[in-house]
């Protein structure tokens, strides 16, 4: 590590600005590569980034603020992170952060936004949502690296790497490894071979054709919302504009999400092709593939893969020798925000700004990256389209259901014998995953991430489609032997921590819940807390900004109607109990008079009832 | 003859500045006596609270003594409102909760400027300061909040005699303006 250590952070930033360009919207790119050198953002290369992209130091340093893994001061040479979501938890990592807190001689635990940082500066241990590893989880991050499938042994050799300081380099491989785990090849999975067929059409048949394919397969978008692929794809096409662009979503922040993962480790060309047939058809010279952070990893496979694919003429300039079909792809990466997976959020950041959700409308289609006409569709809806190109509208329709046609690729984790990747035709049963997947004693689903909705056995029989459950792909199962409410601390801190901070009802609405769980948690609440509850989400529901508030409260609202006793075993008999503990709210007055009187004293409620009125 | 509402209010961590408000409603005070009995209030100098319709709380909780007076109000009111900034979110009194109570106290009794007989005060007689001021809706429920630091006398008016006549409260725009 010594010797490139003496780099100096002026330096590095010309080389950057060299390789990567003066666009200030490279800002965030910039950033990142710093922050991967540095451990940090000093404050000589806030400087000189301000300086040489003629962008204000405070944009910089807001751009740092916002970003998780950014960091105005350094974290630990080896900056290690635990995936947080409710599946890690579920696998043990709790009790794996502890064991290596203690192996590094550290105190205290990590929480959301406070990291543990070793005097030393060797070392720092922290928290990350969901790294989409759930299905080989406990995961971490180790300096932006995956690593997967923890356990006592791993962590305590992680601890030794660190003490003994071996780079990254030089730890075992089988660290960070990452399976596919690929359980179920539906319609998409089957037939990863690609040769260029859909951008051979396309040449071949002319855009208008490849449009009206798209048109009849009924393609949705497989990102959530499920708006019609050709509709938003002809919409950008005819929109006014003086360029247009193409951008994958792959920053799959929805916990319980990682099925965008296995489809960029094994599927990439079909999603460039599908970017790429995108670009033809609305005439797009430009796109982006934005990477989340936590997938940093795939990036030197995705270069390739579309370095290979310029020299097989399916990208860059005259592509497949056809004059004026040019179209290039670059690759952004995230740093760690859950909101930058929000459409207008994400072009923000590609822009090199805080990954602030926009005004709509304007859409992206018409106003996007650079306020020009932009298509921003799902990893999955690219590779799709790709086929129903190569093979037309008929085959997409061949199977799913009315409202939505083709197949839908499930990321499961959970309590499942075989968690992973399956592919279903659009209409399956949530019992069928189930016992394809070896779920016994399931008490609960939770279909589409934390944003998604709380499934009780009642709704086993209903089906995964957009007409009944709408689904972005994460499928989180647990079992009888869970306290539920775990899962609705772990969602409600995520949201709190994930909130961009713009709108009052999400930002105050967000932490408002996480505190109330918590104090029910606690065995502090009551019946007015849950009340207050349901009002909170109901506000959140109606007046927040953008989908991120929107279903930020669904798991507490959906588990009060459907797991009222997660709730209700908790609360104590009055029907309301303050929100911090009375008596020790005046321990240090009692300390600082000495005193210890019954007036030193606040008693706790009699309940209600129970006492004479004065 | 029907009773009138019998209305109660309290200061606790505040000004008065919010019971002054109420007493700038002025001559119409002369209705509001007519429309309602006054209990334990300021305004009666009556120290005891009895079964009332309707309490109103000024001031935040930042002692034991609030914490008593707050919860007594609360079994004894059947609606019960928090009046004003102090009530509502803490207000200026828990601007002390940036810092910690021992660093509040020395600089008032032992430190500042022109203390004499140094020492924090520590006689049974006088309440124990909590370690954070609070908002009263942490410690009991609430049916209502007015806003305003303190809201107008027109505000508290329209609040109470809707109230007092069972109607939605609503507001012209001119009473909750702030700027
Ligand atoms: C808070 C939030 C997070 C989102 N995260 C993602 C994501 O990680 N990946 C994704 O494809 N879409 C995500 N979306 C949906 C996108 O805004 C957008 O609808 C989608 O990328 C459109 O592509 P599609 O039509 O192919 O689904 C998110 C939306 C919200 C509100
Ligand atoms: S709803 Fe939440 S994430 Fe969306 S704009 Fe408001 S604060 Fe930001
Ligand atoms: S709200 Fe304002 S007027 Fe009312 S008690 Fe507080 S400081 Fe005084």
């Amino acid at each position: 590590m010594n010797a490139s250590t003496a780099v100096t952070v002026e330096g590095f930033v010309a080389e950057s600005l060299v390789t990567h360009g003066r666009d200030p919207r490279h800002l965030l790119q910039h950033l990142i590569r710093v922050q991967q050198r540095f451990s940090c953002v000093p404050d000589a290369a806030v400087e000189a980034l301000s300086a040489a992209l003629d962008v204000t130091r405070t944009q910089v340093r807001a751009a740092i603020a916002f970003y998780a893994f950014l960091h105005e001061r350094p974290r630990g040479a080896f900056e290690i992170r635990f995936s947080d979501n409710i599946t890690d938890r579920m696998l043990g990592s709790r009790r794996l952060i502890r064991l290596l807190i203690e192996r590094l001689e550290l105190s205290g635990l990590p929480a959301w936004g406070r990291d543990l940082i070793r005097d030393d500066g060797r070392v720092s241990v922290g928290l990350a949502s969901c790294t989409g590893m759930c299905d080989q989880g406990p995961a971490l991050l180790v300096n932006g690296q995956a690593v997967t499938n923890l356990d006592a042994q791993r962590v305590d050799r992680i601890a030794d790497l660190v003490q003994e300081g071996i780079p990254l380099e030089r730890w075992p491989g089988e660290f960070f490894r990452v399976e596919n785990n690929i359980r179920r090849h539906g319609l998409l999975l089957s037939n990863p071979a690609n040769d260029g067929a859909a951008l051979h059409r396309l040449i071949d048949e002319g855009a208008d054709d490849a449009l009206a394919e798209v048109e009849r397969s009924g393609l949705r978008g497989r990102g959530g919302a499920g708006f019609t692929t050709a509709i938003k794809w002809r919409f950008c096409r005819e929109a006014p504009g003086i360029d247009r662009y193409v951008v994958c979503n792959a920053d799959e922040g929805e916990p319980g999400t990682f099925k965008d993962r296995v489809l960029l480790t094994d599927y990439a060309d079909l999603v460039i092709e599908g970017m790429t047939v995108c670009a033809g058809v609305i005439g797009a010279r430009r796109g982006f593939l934005y990477l989340r952070g936590e997938y940093r990893y795939l990036l030197p496979h995705l270069e390739s893969v579309l370095q290979r694919r310029r020299a097989e003429g399916l990208l860059g300039t005259m592509i497949l020798g056809r004059d004026g079909f040019d179209f290039d792809i670059e690759i952004h990466l995230g740093a760690g925000a859950y909101i930058c997976g929000e459409e207008s959020a994400l072009i923000e950041s590609l822009e090199g700004k805080r990954g602030v959700t926009r005004k709509r409308p304007p859409f992206p289609v018409t106003s996007g990256f650079d306020d020009q006409p932009t298509v921003v569709n799902n990893v999955e809806t690219f590779l799709a389209a790709a086929r129903v190109v190569q093979w037309g509208g008929y085959w997409l329709r061949g199977e799913g259901t009315d409202q939505s046609a083709g197949s839908k690729i499930l990321s499961v984790s959970g309590d499942c014998a075989w968690p992973g990747i399956y592919e279903y035709p659009f209409g399956t049963p949530v019992h069928q995953v189930l016992s394809d997947c070896g779920a016994e004693n399931t008490q609960a689903v939770q279909i589409s991430g934390a944003a998604g909705a709380t499934l009780s056995p009642a709704d086993f029989d209903r089906i995964i489609a957009f007409e009944d459950l709408p689904t972005a792909g994460s499928f989180m199962i647990f079992d009888d032997s869970r306290d539920l409410l775990d899962m609705v601390r772990n969602f409600a801190a995520f949201f709190a921590h994930e909130s961009c901070g713009f709108c009052t009802p999400c930002r105050v609405g967000g932490a408002l819940l996480r505190n109330l769980v918590e104090k029910v948690a606690a065995g502090q609440g009551s019946e007015y807390d849950l009340s207050e509850m349901r009002h909170i989400g109901a506000v959140m529901r109606q007046a927040s900004y953008c989908g991120l508030g929107h279903t930020a409260p669904n798991h507490v609202l959906n588990t009060l109607d459907k797991f009222p006793q997660i709730y209700r075993r908790r609360l104590e008999r009055e029907a309301h109990t303050p929100s911090f503990d009375l008596d020790s709210a005046l321990s240090e007055a009692r300390a600082l008079t000495g005193r210890d009187d019954i007036g030193a004293h606040i008693r706790a409620q009699i309940p209600e009832g129970s006492e004479v009125s004065a | 003859m029907v009773e009138k509402p019998r209305v109660a209010t309290a200061s606790l961590c505040g000004c008065f500045g919010c019971h002054m408000s109420l007493l700038d409603i002025d001559e119409r005070i002369l209705q509001l006596v007519d429309l309602v009995t006054f209990d334990r209030t300021p305004l009666t100098d009556i120290k005891t609270l009895g079964d009332c319709d309707l309490g109103l709380i000024e001031g935040g909780v930042a002692n034991a003594e609030n914490v008593e007076v707050l919860r007594e109000f609360r079994r004894c009111c059947k609606t019960l409102v928090a009046v004003g900034a102090c009530a509502v979110n803490g207000g200026i009194p828990a601007m002390r909760n940036q810092f910690g109570l021992a660093e509040c106290l020395r600089e008032s009794y032992c430190e500042g400027i022109g203390v004499h007989n140094p020492g924090i005060p520590n006689d049974p007689e006088i309440p124990l300061l909590l370690n954070q001021v609070h908002p009263i809706h942490e410690v009991v429920a609430i049916d209502y909040v007015l806003p305003g630091c303190p809201p107008s006398a027109d505000a508290i008016w329209t609040f109470l005699t809707e109230l007092l006549e069972g109607r939605p409260i609503a507001f012209p725009y001119t009473q909750i303006h702030f700027d």
